[in-house]
């Protein structure tokens, strides 16, 4: 077992507030990795450190052996780290297409080409018509992002993450928002996914948690107290203190 | 599409032949009317390649105007009085250069500090440098001081003459038909994908993997060269340049253009600027208060036209 993500000592604060507080996290190449934990535990500061929107105040991230702790934002996705929002952020004025066809062309070196027509790019526009069908959008491929259902925002996200080729999936809360329907389509999609890529996971509907999940962490105040598969993690005392309270 | 391709045809065809024909006809004023719309349009153009299509609200880019125009009045300055023989010329390709260097300069130097912040500190920090220039100007008595500079020989080309005002209106014309192509061209590749994609959501650009600082500053100095030319091309035009020139409200009436006219298009530049400059005329002839009529009707075309102008005449926007 190799660890593609590790994360260790990992300390943020604002002013008071200890976001992250001693975090360590080992993410195995390959896993489902769920990150689970009480509102406010922390989760998102967590992913925000690991793209790179947020530096730790100290610790270490690493990632395929390369320290990443102080990388700039937009060098990880270079690497093969990409992350998805909690709360949509797309480019609503541009079609499902073209956000996707930004997402495959960032990873292509630069995009400094003033000159030749963008509508001429078949090559780009085939493989971004190509990850469309994988989150089921093809017939919404010319739609302006403003104008999808929440549900199919949200399937772009992650479109946008597959799409930039990486090797570490961070997901931040795919589930958010999403009505029955919309949320067992994601899970499908999640599920497809599972096995062909290393997934970090961060959500709050428990059932698709325990359902998807190869390992779970438990986070509280900023600090994993527990990591385990989910049969371990449901077992745990800790975890159920956590979510239950002390009595 | 043949409908607005023949809209825009009329447009540009008009912004070419009237101002000549009226000229021939013995009102050589409109000549001098539409020379001046036809620079201050293609500052216009580069100021909407990053206010309309970068989303960067830039309130400095009159800076840009006297920068190109003292590149062609400082040389012929001392072409006629000596010193600084380096630059002391009244060739036009070293002036015009020289417009265009110096304004590039100008614009990476300034570009690396502004585009470290966003929003109303953008638009507040870019004035600050603008008008650090018009301080500068005002400040070198050797060019004028506040009273301006006369610039006594125009630019020198061969083959052509821009003494002959028909001749310098045409180049400026034809100036402009460029720049709003190379404008266009530039919206419409991979470039001006990424930068239409961090006027949307820059955050998520960056996510991607899009160094939007880098995209950002491409932009910012080309749009600074373009107004860096068009200054060059007004110096030319007045034959005289002074600090008000750069002053901020100078900058105010580009964005004007650029609103009025809508942005992120390709005409919308130009008729904003059509519009200022025939209001600005009809305007000031009737009151020297114009200036409160007009502001009436850009409040009216921002909260009443989406899109500005070139959203009013039917498809002639470019906007598909």
């Amino acid at each position: 077992m190799t660890a593609l993500l590790s994360v260790s000592q990992l300390h943020k604060s604002y002013g008071g507030v200890r976001a992250t507080n001693d975090l360590t996290l080992e993410v195995q190449t390959g896993e489902l990795h769920a990150v689970i934990g009480p509102n406010g535990a922390g989760k998102t500061t967590l992913i925000s450190q690991l793209s790179g929107n947020v530096f730790p105040d100290s610790g270490t991230i690493s990632f395929d052996g390369i320290d990443v702790t102080h990388m700039v934002e937009h060098a990880r996705p270079h690497l093969g780290i990409a992350r998805t929002y909690q709360i949509t952020s797309l480019i609503n004025s541009m079609s499902v297409i073209e956000n996707l066809q930004l997402a495959i062309h960032a990873k292509q070196g630069h995009s400094f080409k003033f000159w030749k027509p963008y509508a001429e790019k078949n090559d780009v526009r085939t493989a971004a018509h190509k990850y469309a069908a994988r989150v089921d959008l093809s017939s919404r491929a010319g739609i302006q992002v403003a104008n999808l259902s929440h549900g199919e925002q949200r399937r772009l996200e992650v479109a946008m993450a597959l799409a930039s080729d990486a090797r570490l999936l961070l997901l931040d809360e795919p589930l958010a928002g999403l009505g029955p329907e919309e949320a067992s389509e994601m899970i499908t999609l999640l599920e497809a996914l599972k096995g062909q890529q290393t997934i970090v996971l961060i959500e709050h509907d428990m059932d698709a948690v325990f359902t998807l999940a190869d390992r779970i962490s438990v986070m509280v105040y900023g600090h994993i107290i527990a990591t385990g598969d989910p049969d371990q993690i449901r077992q745990n005392q800790d975890v159920q203190h956590a979510y239950l309270g002390e009595d | 599409m043949q409908k607005k391709v023949f809209v825009q045809g009329l447009i540009l065809a008009a912004v070419l032949i009237v101002p000549l024909l009226l000229n021939y006809m013995g009102h050589p004023f409109y000549l001098d009317l539409a020379t001046r719309l036809c620079i201050l349009a293609i500052a216009a153009v580069g100021l909407n390649l990053i206010l309309g299509y970068g989303g960067m609200i830039s309130f400095g880019h009159a800076a840009y105007l006297g920068l190109g125009a003292y590149a062609v009045g400082i040389p012929a300055h001392h072409w006629l009085y000596g010193g600084m023989d380096a630059i002391a010329t009244t060739n036009g390709f070293v002036q015009f250069g020289l417009a265009l260097l110096v304004s590039s300069i100008f614009a990476l130097l300034t570009g690396l500090i502004c585009l470290k912040v966003k929003g109303v500190y953008f638009i507040m920090i870019t004035m600050a440098f603008a008008q650090m220039v018009y301080y500068l100007f005002i400040s070198i008595a050797e060019y004028g001081g506040d009273d301006g500079l006369v610039i006594d020989t125009r630019s020198e080309f061969p083959l052509v003459n821009f003494d002959d005002s028909t001749q310098l209106f045409t180049i400026c014309a034809v100036s402009l038909f460029f720049v709003m192509w190379l404008v266009w061209r530039i919206s419409k590749s991979q470039f001006g994908m990424v930068l239409a994609g961090i006027k949307g959501n820059e955050q998520r650009m960056i996510a991607m993997g899009y160094n939007t600082f880098a995209y950002k500053l491409a932009a910012y100095v080309i749009s600074g060269m373009i107004c860096g030319f068009s200054g060059a091309l007004l110096g030319n035009f007045t034959t005289f340049i002074s600090p008000e020139m750069i002053d901020w409200a100078r900058s105010g009436e580009l964005m004007f253009m650029v609103i009025l006219g809508g942005v992120a298009t390709t005409f919308g530049p130009l008729l904003g600027a059509i519009t200022f400059i025939i209001l600005e005329e009809v305007l000031s002839t009737i009151t020297i208060y114009w200036h409160l009529p007009f502001g009436l009707l850009l409040i009216g075309v921002v909260m009443f036209v989406k899109g500005g102008l070139s959203a009013l005449i039917p498809k002639a926007g470019d906007k598909e």
